[in-house]
């Protein structure tokens, strides 16, 4: 039985880990948290569907109760490299592991806000991220820095993406729909909170992604205001006052609100950032890279290591279990090659 | 504590052998404060700190007017940076924030454009016959007063509490523009929540007021004043910073620009001309110090030889609440000791 060593047990290494081992294949899957799908836990619901987050997280992990699959939680790879045909991959204990190919599925971070200082994050509370929003809103609890239901909730988004002051200029991909579902829930929860967007361009890529936009200004009164947002400051009464300007009328504007949800874009993980540079398959802005991203987008430079998710690009869940899927059919055509080449 | 990357962010401070160069207005408006400055970095720091006797405009003010071309300016500043290796110094130090902006930004131009450097060079050779050397550390005076603040609580007599109450003061900090806004990395905390006067406010027992338009303009902007058709949105702009700061009730404000500190102050004897609104519960002001005067004052530096009775906006109130000894009758003795004419008083703002 061929051996394939999966470092990250996020959703894509979750996915190609439950493929592989359906094909007859090993897999030793590693991951430096306690706990799997770290990611993905904090979340109340997933777009477009609005499906429940945790539904998806107990479907993914009963994937991993098939016999194939060792699922090493609380381990740390740091070196993963060519040991003749083999790959040794030693994880932080030192402890060695010999497969005949490698999945870097090491996923992303979240952009950390507090590198926007004028938009106050961790300086007020009244600025919160969208990642501590989804948690009130998995929780019910979405309270302003007086611990009160908030009478208005302001978004901005492209926090950390396209800006070339905080390095990142790359579009992130999942904020846009994600602020959309975002202001829907709160409306569903809230329904006299005011909702306002503050965007670039909006951009509604995905299946259903146009029809949720359309629905949250028709059905929810959600507002939108083409702008970036300068800056955000506490006002005495500890609401937020921010400073815009709206694109659209040519003004600039000014208003308070009893939240600012910055929605943080995506970054590579430190864990990406830090393989993808032992295996020197290290790409824009920390990112892995593959070898092509047209015809070989799982592929890397080095034969019999692969990538998939988002250790690549920012990539929203569904694009991330195709991408897994998509790895574990090249790495089963590269094993079975091997096996074709041996025995010749 | 938080992690706030920019807060971290220290720029590199020379730790002695400054050559210091004077601002065309500090001198009309604040006469002490660079005279303060010189015998705090003598006196109380025993630094080196050349005083040029031949120096000149920086231009800044012309140059950002549009009416000093942008080479011209670069001859100027050459100029001064030749009296600089004349006295045989690498660490320029600026009084005006406007000069320090002005500095950095010709340095980045040079920096990045040798060519330009090298007309500069002939510029300069041709109308003085002088040469010049960018300056190794470029900072401003009050990077330098940051920098030491610790060794200059040592020396205090006063610390900025009430001592009426034993609180803090509650002071309002506001940085130049061309400090940090236009090199984030030049400023000591970088652009939003520069460091370099909160971190005196805070090691010398006061607290920052954050209030909603902290990083507004002073009202200043140059045009926005310069041209006497614009002075309405010069007077707009004090008046919005000042009714945002005002429900936090602020002791003083303090600033590291020559223009902030002198609209600040003196805008505030205009609106209470036109609108019969003070910004205290008195009808006194908000006193505006330079960092020099606040630091000189807590060193126990006579208030009127720090030239405090020269501001619009008196600073008695503050004296007595930290309880700095003050003797009303010197307020008007010239250097020469003859006592000179009292300003009018003004109609609404007391005095």
């Amino acid at each position: 039985m061929k051996r394939v060593a999966i470092i990250g047990a996020g959703p894509a290494g979750i996915e190609a880990a439950a493929v592989l081992a359906n094909q007859n294949m090993e897999v030793l899957l590693f991951e430096k948290s306690l706990n799997t799908l770290s990611n993905l836990l904090d979340k109340a619901y997933l777009f477009p569907d609005f499906s429940l987050a945790s539904d998806r997280v107990d479907k993914l992990n009963k994937k991993l109760l098939h016999p194939n699959i060792k699922l090493c939680c609380d381990t740390e790879i740091v070196d993963i490299k060519k040991d003749g045909d083999e790959w040794k991959v030693v994880d932080s204990k030192n402890t060695s592991y010999l497969t005949s190919a490698v999945l870097l599925t090491t996923g992303y971070s979240v952009f950390d806000a507090k590198r926007k200082e004028e938009l106050g994050y961790g300086i007020y509370n009244g600025v919160i991220t969208s990642v501590d929003l989804e948690k009130m809103i998995k929780y019910n609890q979405i309270e302003n820095a007086m611990g009160e239901p908030p009478k208005r909730i302001v978004f901005l988004q492209c926090v950390g993406s396209r800006d070339e002051k905080s390095g990142n200029n790359y579009c992130s991909k999942i904020c846009c729909v994600t602020a959309v579902k975002q202001a829907i829930e709160v409306k569903k929860l809230m329904p006299d909170t005011d909702v306002y967007i503050f965007y670039m361009d909006l951009r509604m890529w995905g299946q259903s992604f146009e029809e949720m936009y359309r629905e949250s200004q028709e059905k929810y009164d959600v507002s939108y205001v083409r702008g970036r947002i300068s800056e955000a400051a506490s006002t005495f009464d500890k609401k937020i006052q921010i400073k815009a300007e709206d694109t659209l009328v040519g003004l600039p504007m000014k208003m308070t609100t009893d939240l600012l949800v910055l929605m943080v874009g995506m970054e590579a993980s430190c864990g990406t950032k830090a393989l993808a540079d032992v295996l020197q398959i290290k790409g824009e802005y920390g990112f892995a890279q593959s070898l092509n991203c047209h015809l070989q987008d799982n592929e890397t430079t080095q034969q019999g290591l692969f990538i998939a998710g988002s250790c690549k690009r920012p990539m929203g869940i569904n694009e991330t279990l195709a991408d897994a899927r998509s790895a574990s059919v090249i790495i089963m055509d590269y094993l079975n090659a091997c096996q074709e080449n041996n025995e010749l | 504590m938080a992690k706030y990357y920019w807060n971290e962010y220290q720029k590199t401070i020379a730790d002695d052998k400054y050559f210091y160069e004077r601002s065309c207005i500090r001198q009309t408006f604040f006469p002490g404060s660079e005279t303060a400055f010189l015998r705090i970095v003598r006196e109380e720091l025993g630094k080196d700190i050349y005083d040029e006797m031949n120096q000149h405009t920086c231009t800044g003010i012309g140059y950002h007017t549009d009416i000093v071309p942008l080479e011209t300016t670069m001859t100027v500043v050459a100029r001064l940076f030749s009296l600089m290796k004349d006295a045989g110094y690498t660490n320029y130090v600026p009084s005006c924030v406007t000069s320090f902006g002005v500095f950095s930004e010709m340095i980045e131009i040079w920096n990045n454009k040798p060519e330009v450097l090298e007309k500069t060079r002939e510029y300069l050779r041709k109308a003085t016959g002088r040469e010049f050397d960018i300056p190794l550390n470029l900072v401003h005076p009050s990077d330098i007063i940051y920098k030491f603040r610790f060794d200059l609580k040592e020396k205090m007599k006063y610390s900025l509490v009430n001592r009426f109450t034993g609180k803090p003061l509650q002071v309002v900090e506001h940085i130049g523009c061309h400090y940090a806004k236009i090199f984030p990395e030049k400023g000591v905390g970088k652009a939003e929540f520069p460091h370099v006067l909160a971190g005196m406010i805070e090691a010398w027992g006061g607290e920052v007021v954050d209030y909603p338009e902290r990083r507004h303009c002073c009202g200043f902007g140059f045009r926005h004043y310069l041209l006497q058709e614009n002075r309405g949105y010069s007077i707009a702009n004090t008046k919005k910073k000042f009714e945002s700061m005002e429900p936090y009730e602020p002791d003083f404000i303090v600033a590291n620009c020559p223009g902030c500190t002198m609209f600040m102050d003196k805008w505030q004897y205009t609106i209470a001309e036109m609108e019969h609104k003070t910004y205290d519960k008195d009808g006194y002001g908000i006193p505006v110090l330079t960092y020099e005067e606040m630091a000189g004052l807590l060193l126990g530096y006579n208030p009127w030889n720090l030239g405090l009775q020269l501001h619009q906006v008196q600073s008695e109130v503050l004296l007595n609440k930290i309880g700095i000894p003050y003797d009303p009758n010197e307020k008007y003795k010239g250097a020469s000791g003859q006592i000179l004419p009292k300003p009018e008083r003004p109609n609404n703002l007391l005095v």
